[in-house]
């Protein structure tokens, strides 16, 4: 590989857990899976993350439920909390975990999004964080006001306007503008209030802001996009960016060498964004269970319902009626125009190639058509006894290519039990993640300063 | 049998701009997570039925020029407290419906079953500045958009039938796409597609409070008059559930109401209230709320300071109340709208 290592061999390993909520890799039909809604769900999951020393909670987010060939999903799970409603409810119950929504920036609003995320921060005593997403399509426009308003190609422009209006108005305040004493001329010093103001090509907006800063000065702003555009994005924008480079050790460090990179060039430090890729752990006690555990995963996240549904998302059609355990369908796909499925798609390959490709693989490997799925889509992640994980997440950071990683539990609510109670005592006894809480804010916790 | 239930306005540190300087701690913590949860403990200890949460996204107008968005305080406190229920003002000029509703079915999640929504207009043109928007000032714009608003956000929390997750093991369904539905509607401003993206709510429809203009589409009607024969008149010809809006001021061990407000007064001088006042006793206020009781189904109180007023309800009106008759504590673990004698509504689409 081209992408040479970076040694770091005190770094620890920073854990996000990020509840998905909606895909077909949270496992529903298994007794142990509990209510995706009840907010005991949530509880126990973000109570098990603070005990386990985690950075951050995260909450994903999708305005409009997803469908295959103009009918509503139904195999996967679906059905979310709003995420910042959600959060503040968990920053009632937590003290030190940080709190991660995620929200989008076509179908928000600047001035009601920068308040409702300070609401979080303050309320949390400084442990909001945002991962900032761009969404275009006029499929969820037709839930908002405005509908598809937003052409493809603006979608950046609007998110970096959006961004930096954001961050203005969470600095309307200067810090100690409020008094700290009821004896004082005034409830807030009226000159260390700024009125805001701005015109630009996506916002012509003026407000007063209604909140203070918090402890941590700005949330956390993450980012996940993986384009060119989006990684000079991140570089320009981000604090932590939620990667998808979590499966292959060579290629997370290319991608973390390409942001520092990237992070040079924009004029900031080669540290000042942390990788999280979003990844899934399976651990087994004994090296003698782990391929069975293993297997059980897979098979409880690729029913062979859900394997068709995927296999069809590439045939364009629907293939319910085929036998996930036979062969793949004899016919190739016929491409469509846009994609028929909705929140769910496949990015830019053609369907005519992957289906050449995975008969290939069926072939080699003599495959079902479940099977394929499985190889062709699940997400690999760690797999392994809690010591054999340990040294390789401890590689993986000590190397340079992430900073941690941001787990998503293959079944709720007890998906964290394991890591936190066989996972982090190993890390720990390699001297390679947190034995406390080293401070009171997101901000702190991923390794920054407060801003 | 009739309800008279008891709501208190908790925003910022009680009704008047001066009340800052009376609260028990300093003005830097007025927007803490500390500060609300102690304020929404006490009224639930208290026995109130429900707490409000006053907003915009406007800078409040008396002297605390902060204020945290207020789905975020009902929801910072819903996991905390257990009976009382959590009623944030939510606006309707410009917000986005669906948000509305996502934010709203949330917290009656978090909250298990105790969630409102006041539904409000804003008229004010710095609020569509701030959002962004063209202004709309005219009443029959503002009438418009709640009246669209409260129907799209009901419609959605209806999208998802209540027993749409059936996790079908034979056939591999999670959902039963035949309880889902879409709202599709069309208003002359805007439409929304639906269905939700979170599932129906544990009370199937949230209480919503407006005033008599929205009283087609609310459960409770807010009665704003600051004459108390028209308070009782709106009250008595309105045809549902009223709650009557009282600024109060009461006596404390020590210092009468109408000194308290004078030095308040002092401080920075009252604008006049459009709300029924009371400054006084609390064996008048004991009376008061009695002799209302026969009209209304409810009062929505606004403390004058709330941690020098509050304590006053807690020892004195309440237990008084509570001892005749005239009000009862919230039953614990049950719903808001339990709480309030109204059912939980079947979904629109279910079939009978």
């Amino acid at each position: 590989m081209s992408s040479s290592e970076v040694s770091r061999p005190d770094a620890h390993v920073h854990f996000g857990v990020f509840f998905q909520g909606v895909n077909h890799t949270t496992i529903w039909s298994d007794p142990a899976s509990g209510s995706q809604i009840d907010f005991e769900t949530f509880r126990r999951i973000i109570t098990t993350a603070e005990r386990g020393l985690f950075d951050a909670f995260f909450l994903g987010e999708g305005l409009r439920l997803r469908e295959q060939n103009g009918k509503i999903l139904d195999l996967d799970i679906a059905g979310r909390p709003d995420a910042i409603a959600q959060l503040t409810a968990l920053a009632g119950i937590t003290e030190h975990i940080g709190l991660v929504a995620t929200q989008n920036t076509t179908y928000n609003e600047p001035a009601d999004l920068a308040r409702r995320l300070a609401g979080l921060d303050v309320l949390s005593d400084g442990r909001a964080g945002w991962n900032a997403v761009t969404t275009d399509n006029a499929w969820t426009g037709a839930n908002f006001r405005r509908g598809g308003f937003l052409d493809h190609e603006l979608r950046y422009e609007r998110a970096e306007q959006f961004i930096r209006t954001v961050r203005a108005i969470w600095d309307s305040w200067a810090d100690d503008a409020i008094a700290t004493s009821t004896d004082s001329a005034a409830w807030a010093d009226p000159n260390a209030v700024a009125h805001l103001a701005r015109s630009t090509s996506q916002f012509d907006i003026s407000l007063d802001a209604t909140l203070p800063r918090s402890p941590q000065g700005h949330p956390v702003i993450f980012q996940a996009g993986d384009s060119p555009v989006g990684r000079d994005f991140a570089a320009a924008n981000a604090d932590v960016i939620f990667s998808g480079h979590g499966t292959h050790f060579d290629d997370a460090l290319a991608f973390a060498n390409d942001i520092r990179v990237r992070l040079l060039a924009a004029g900031r430090p080669a540290d000042d964004i942390k990788i999280l890729p979003g990844t899934q752990i399976v651990l087994a006690e004994k090296a003698s269970e782990v391929e069975e555990k293993r297997r059980w995963v897979l098979e409880g996240q690729y029913t062979g319902q859900t394997a068709l549904s995927l296999v069809g998302l590439v045939w364009g059609r629907d293939l319910s009626d085929l036998n996930p355990d036979g062969p793949l369908p004899a016919d190739d796909p016929v491409p469509a125009p846009i994609s028929v499925t909705r929140g769910a798609a496949r990015d830019g390959k053609d369907p005519i190639t992957i289906a050449k490709e995975w008969r290939t693989l069926a072939e080699a490997k003599n495959l079902s058509l479940r099977q394929v799925a499985i190889e062709t889509s699940a997400r690999s992640g760690f797999v392994g006894t809690p010591g054999k994980v340990a040294d390789e997440l401890t590689r993986w950071v000590r190397a340079g290519a992430t900073d941690g990683f941001n787990i998503s539990p293959y079944i709720v609510p007890g998906g964290l039990d394991e890591i936190v109670g066989w996972l982090v005592p190993e890390l720990q006894e390699r001297g390679a993640y947190r034995t406390e809480y080293t401070s009171t804010t997101l901000r702190g916790h991923s390794g920054f300063v407060n801003r | 049998m009739s309800i008279f239930a008891l709501g208190i306005e908790l925003d910022g540190e009680g009704n008047h701009p001066a009340a800052w300087r009376r609260a028990h701690h300093p003005p830097s913590e007025s927007l803490s997570g500390g500060t609300l949860t102690q304020k929404a403990r006490a009224a639930e200890n208290a026995g109130f039925t429900l707490a409000t949460f006053e907003d915009s996204i406007l800078p409040p107008k008396g002297d605390i020029r902060g204020r945290v968005d207020a789905v975020n305080r009902a929801s910072f406190v819903a996991a905390t407290t257990s009976t009382i229920g959590l009623v944030p003002v939510v606006e309707t000029t410009y917000a986005e419906p669906f948000h509305t509703s996502s934010q709203l079915a949330t917290l009656d999640y978090s909250s298990r079953g105790r969630g409102g929504w006041i539904a409000t207009r804003v008229a004010e043109p710095a609020a569509a500045r701030a959002w962004g928007r063209p202004v709309l000032t005219e009443q029959v714009d503002l009438d418009r958009e709640q009246r669209d608003s409260i129907a799209v956000v009901r419609s959605l929390w209806d999208s998802w039938e209540d027993d749409a997750v059936i996790r079908d093991y034979a056939s591999g369904r999670f959902l039963d796409r035949d309880k889902l539905h879409y709202v599709d509607f069309e208003g002359e401003s805007f439409t929304v597609k639906g269905p939700a993206i979170v599932p129906r709510p544990p009370q199937g429809q949230l209480v919503v409070f407006g005033t008599e203009a929205d009283r087609e589409q609310v459960d409770v009607v807010l009665v704003t008059e600051t004459d108390r024969d028209a308070a009782l008149d709106a009250a008595n010809r309105s045809r549902g559930l009223t709650f009557i809006e009282i600024d109060i001021t009461l006596d404390t061990p020590g210092v009468s109401a109408a000194d308290r407000l004078a030095i308040l007064n002092g401080h920075q001088p009252a604008t006049k209230s459009p709300r029924l006042e009371y400054s006084g006793t609390t064996t008048g206020l004991v009376q008061l709320l009695t002799d209302l009781a026969d009209h209304a189904d409810g009062v929505r109180l606004f403390p004058t300071v709330i941690d020098e007023d509050l304590p006053v309800l807690a020892r004195y009106v309440l237990p008084a109340l509570f001892k005749s008759g005239v009000a009862h504590r919230p039953v614990p673990g049950s719903s808001l709208r339990a709480n309030l004698g109204l059912a939980r509504p079947a979904d629109r689409h279910a079939e009978v």
